[in-house]
């Protein structure tokens, strides 16, 4: 069993030599979208050998600039250096010859071929176009053991990784294309708190080879442990940059935010209600393992854990989505297992961890998915009153401050925030009890994030003119789970090892439980 | 509050460019311009003669109402490649309904072949059409349940059905063609109204066929736009995951779909069978699943689901009907006709792709 570190080392800052020019210099970019001007003069600069933090709410154009870095736009004013020499991309392959890489969210690994053919994709060992296997698996050996990651499996189709060590691979084959610039956009939001370390590990490699990291997250803390300098962007301009070690963390969140955020997590106002969601010994397919829990109406029951633990897998398997092998499920006076339809009618609605894939259809209108799950709400005899439809969603559009031009306009055409209200949106207009909720601020700004724990807070609280309501709410991001719930349980190899109300626990006791520490206590504990 | 943000700033020009509206008179262009093309090189004129724009809309009618129900199953995220074989399917049904007949011994012992149309002169066209249209709509729950049944994709299932239903039609009519005794006012339906010389036919201005399209395409595209079935076919189409997460019953809805699909292929079927001039030909309609798909993707439609519309599969099969008879009326050769086809319809997705994205 490996002891996790969560001890914050902080970083030396190396001093960046003022006499060699930096690695990356962008001065006065803007670009224009339509009538928004999405950048409006941003300056950034970043040293070889940095670790540069960019951040910024979602939308303050982060996004833009990078694709501006790497060809896939072209500023309307403004130029680029890098090392020195003029810097103008055309398209995204001329960006990446000059050696910039691009590690997105979305990875653009081959899923189906190995670890190591993907590290060398494009530049595998050959003679005669036969590939020399011999040599691919040398190299990408090496390439992989000078980074420290030489306990990944070779041979082995990169989408059987979890998803971490997918984009470490991603970062390797970065590096022996010879990559002077890593751009890593929110590469932590999928990861465990030990896959974390392992990255940061791992760019702190890339550092001490001389690489510029460029890294964009929403967890501040992150960046304050990785990161040498920071900008912040805010509206497509840049309001201030510095250096993170002297620089305290609500001070960049205000700048990002151009305020003070006093209050986060809203205050608890809330009863315990009756119980509305009975679960006893709960067994699926693989994970969960004879889970049970309580959950009351006017009680946020949240649940921590590693990924990969099985969170998401229970819910899933009480919303009807996976296969349930033993175990009871009662949801107020319903017995029994049921499908994802009959429970969104029986009062319970499920939010996905994963927006793109699962939780949202991004080519439908805001309106389509807000309503999707309750179409009968929309008419009688199976139809839809586009009327009606407008009605319904326009109030929920503003009661949740959804920032849209219009209902009917593609859900992917808004940021992350608003998506995921979008999403949260779903549930509160199919007016259902019991929320469940996988991952709720995954990807999202500190903004969209607060609104979207008021949201949390006021339906369980039953201050929104409703009853209170229950919720189940996955997280792995510690603060918010403590912020946030009023009891927490932690969830371990598929089982729910501990249950506790949030007071009694600390961000390390949580860490501890989550990776199977003090087990034998835990059980013990009610 | 603030500046309008990123995201918002790529719908304004997205919106202008594809909006429906935008879309539909964009469609409507390229229709306008296939028709002129060929209006201004077919000499004489020939080609806007009031026989000839008829010709081009009783010809597109059978591609167009097949196309209504493929549109359906294409936005889904399916696809149905034994559409043609339905067609064929339908036309032998209602030909061998028609011609049914049985040998009896009369009185002196003589054989006498004793034929039903004879007996039910108006009841028998009636359940020919009835037997005609549900043939295909059981068959198109057949292709729906296999799909949903064993989780196969709908590409090897109908590939499968193709051949299937198209075995099925030459069985029922025993590799010949079905030439019914009598001709009924099913061989009727897609005659000539305006150019014909009886005026009481001429009263109907467009082919009865025609208005069958006429009100099918209406239907289909209300169904799409205002009913639970309509917005769970985008929703499946957009993202699957998605709808069975929201409670959407995924298998029926395509099930449903594909039945759908059977019913406008009985539907084009009954077209085919009078655009033929009445006989139960079991090997018509060979490769307009073909067609049919084209006019749905040149409408707009996208292979991977969660697009398309009804309007659009329309105009897609009047381009490809003008495309081709404007193409035999000019004295291309085949082969030539074949490959203009093929790249309009290349060239229709690209336009489109390009479209959407000088949007973004």
């Amino acid at each position: 069993m490996e002891v996790v570190h969560i001890a914050c080392c902080r970083v030396e800052i190396r001093i960046i030599m003022r006499d060699s020019p930096p690695r990356l210099k962008m001065v006065n970019i803007a670009k224009r979208f339509g009538t928004t001007q999405a950048l409006n003069g941003v300056n950034v600069e970043v040293a070889a050998g940095e670790v540069h933090a960019l951040v910024g709410e979602n939308g303050a154009g982060k996004s833009t600039l990078m694709k501006v870095l790497a060809g896939v736009y072209r500023p309307d004013r403004g130029q680029m250096w890098l090392d020195g020499e003029p810097f103008v991309p055309h398209q995204p392959l001329d960006a990446r010859r000059r050696g910039i890489a691009m590690i997105y969210q979305e990875l653009s690994l081959a899923p189906h071929l190995s670890v190591m053919e993907n590290i060398l994709l494009g530049v595998e060992p050959a003679r005669w176009g036969v590939i020399r296997w011999r040599q691919l698996r040398q190299q990408a050996y090496a390439a992989l053991s000078e980074l420290g990651l030489a306990d990944l499996p070779l041979a082995t189709p990169v989408q059987n990784l979890p998803p971490g060590y997918q984009q470490m691979v991603e970062i390797a084959r970065a590096v022996v294309s010879q990559a002077k610039i890593v751009v890593l956009d929110e590469p932590t939001s999928s990861l465990t708190q030990h896959d974390v370390d392992r990255l940061f590990t791992l760019i702190r490699r890339l550092r001490e080879r001389g690489l510029a990291v460029i890294y964009i997250s929403h967890f501040l803390e992150e960046v304050h442990r990785i990161s040498d300098r920071f900008t912040v962007l805010r509206d497509g301009e840049t309001v201030g940059s510095g250096i993170t070690s002297q620089t305290p963390i609500p001070k960049i969140v205000a700048l990002m935010v151009g305020r003070e955020v006093s209050e986060l997590y809203p205050k608890r106002r809330r009863t315990r209600g009756p119980c509305i969601l009975e679960v006893e010994g709960l067994t699926g397919t693989k994970k969960p393992i004879g889970a049970s829990l309580r959950l009351h109406r006017g009680e946020i029951l949240g649940i921590a854990g590693l990924v990969g633990a099985g969170r998401t897998e229970l819910l899933r398997a009480i919303f009807g989505l996976d296969a349930v092998r033993a175990g009871h499920i009662r949801v107020g006076v319903f017995q029994g297992p049921a499908s994802p339809g009959q429970r969104w009618r029986q009062g319970v609605g499920f939010l996905s961890e994963d927006r793109k894939r699962e939780g949202l259809a991004v080519s439908l209108s805001i309106a389509e998915n807000i309503t999707l799950s309750r179409v009968d709400r929309l008419g009688p005899l199976g139809l839809v009153l586009p009327g009606r439809e407008e009605r319904i969603v326009t109030r929920w559009i503003e009661r949740l401050s959804i920032r849209c031009e219009h209902l009917r306009q593609p859900t992917w055409t808004l940021s992350g925030g608003n998506q995921q209200k979008v999403a949260l949106a779903r549930l509160f207009f199919a007016d259902v009890d019991v929320l469940l909720l996988d991952e709720p601020t995954r990807g999202i700004d500190v903004g969209s994030k607060a609104q979207i724990y008021r949201l949390i807070a006021e339906a369980a609280d039953g201050s929104g003119g409703t009853s209170p309501k229950a919720v189940l709410m996955v997280s792995s991001y510690l603060p918010e789970l403590l912020g946030l719930c009023d009891t927490i349980a932690v969830m371990f190899r598929g089982r729910l090892v501990a249950c506790r109300p949030a007071e009694q626990w600390t961000e390390h006791s949580l860490m501890l439980a989550a990776t199977g520490q003090n087990q034998v206590n835990l059980l013990n504990a009610p | 509050m603030r500046m309008p943000k990123l995201a918002d700033s790529f719908r304004f020009t997205r919106d202008m460019w594809s909006s429906p509206w935008m879309t539909a008179i964009g469609r409507f262009t390229a229709l306008i311009a296939v028709f002129l093309f060929f209006a201004a090189l077919v000499e004489d004129g020939k080609f806007y003669t009031p026989r000839n724009l008829e010709n081009i809309l009783r010809q597109s009618a059978v591609y167009a109402t097949a196309a209504l129900g493929m549109t359906m199953i294409i936005i889904a995220g399916g696809i149905d490649l034994s559409v043609g074989s339905m067609i064929a399917l339908s036309v032998v049904t209602v030909a061998w309904i028609l011609d049914y007949h049985y040998t009896v011994y009369g009185p002196n012992g003589r054989e006498e072949t004793v034929y039903l149309i004879h007996q039910w002169p108006v009841l028998l066209p009636w359940t020919a059409l009835v037997a005609g249209v549900l043939v295909s709509v059981l068959a198109g729950f057949i292709n729906g349940a296999t799909v949903v049944g064993l989780r196969l994709v709908p590409f090897i299932v109908t590939l499968g059905t193709m051949g299937i239903f198209r075995g099925l039609a030459k069985g029922l009519a025993q590799e010949k063609d079905i030439y019914p005794r009598e001709d009924t006012w099913l061989t009727r339906l897609m005659d000539p109204t305006l150019t014909s010389h009886d005026p009481r036919w001429r009263v109907w201005i467009l082919p009865p066929g025609v208005w069958i399209l006429i009100v099918s395409a209406v239907v289909a595209a209300l169904i799409l736009r205002y009913t639970k079935l309509g917005r769970y076919i985008f929703a499946i189409g957009s993202n699957e995951e998605t709808a069975r997460l929201c409670g959407v019953p995924v298998g029926r809805v395509k099930i449903a779909t594909y039945t759908l699909g059977g019913l406008f292929a009985g539907l084009a079927g009954l077209m085919q069978f009078s655009f033929i001039g009445g006989i139960g030909q079991p090997t018509s309609a060979i490769a307009y699943e073909l067609f049919v798909i084209a006019a749905v993707v040149i409408g707009g439609g996208s292979l991977m689901g969660g697009q398309g519309s009804i309007l659009g599969s329309v105009i897609g099969a009047l381009i490809i009907t003008i495309l081709y008879m404007g193409g035999q009326q000019m004295g291309w050769p085949k082969w030539v006709q074949e490959a203009v086809i093929g790249v309009i319809i290349i060239a229709a997705v690209v336009i489109d792709r390009l479209r959407q994205h000088s949007a973004t």
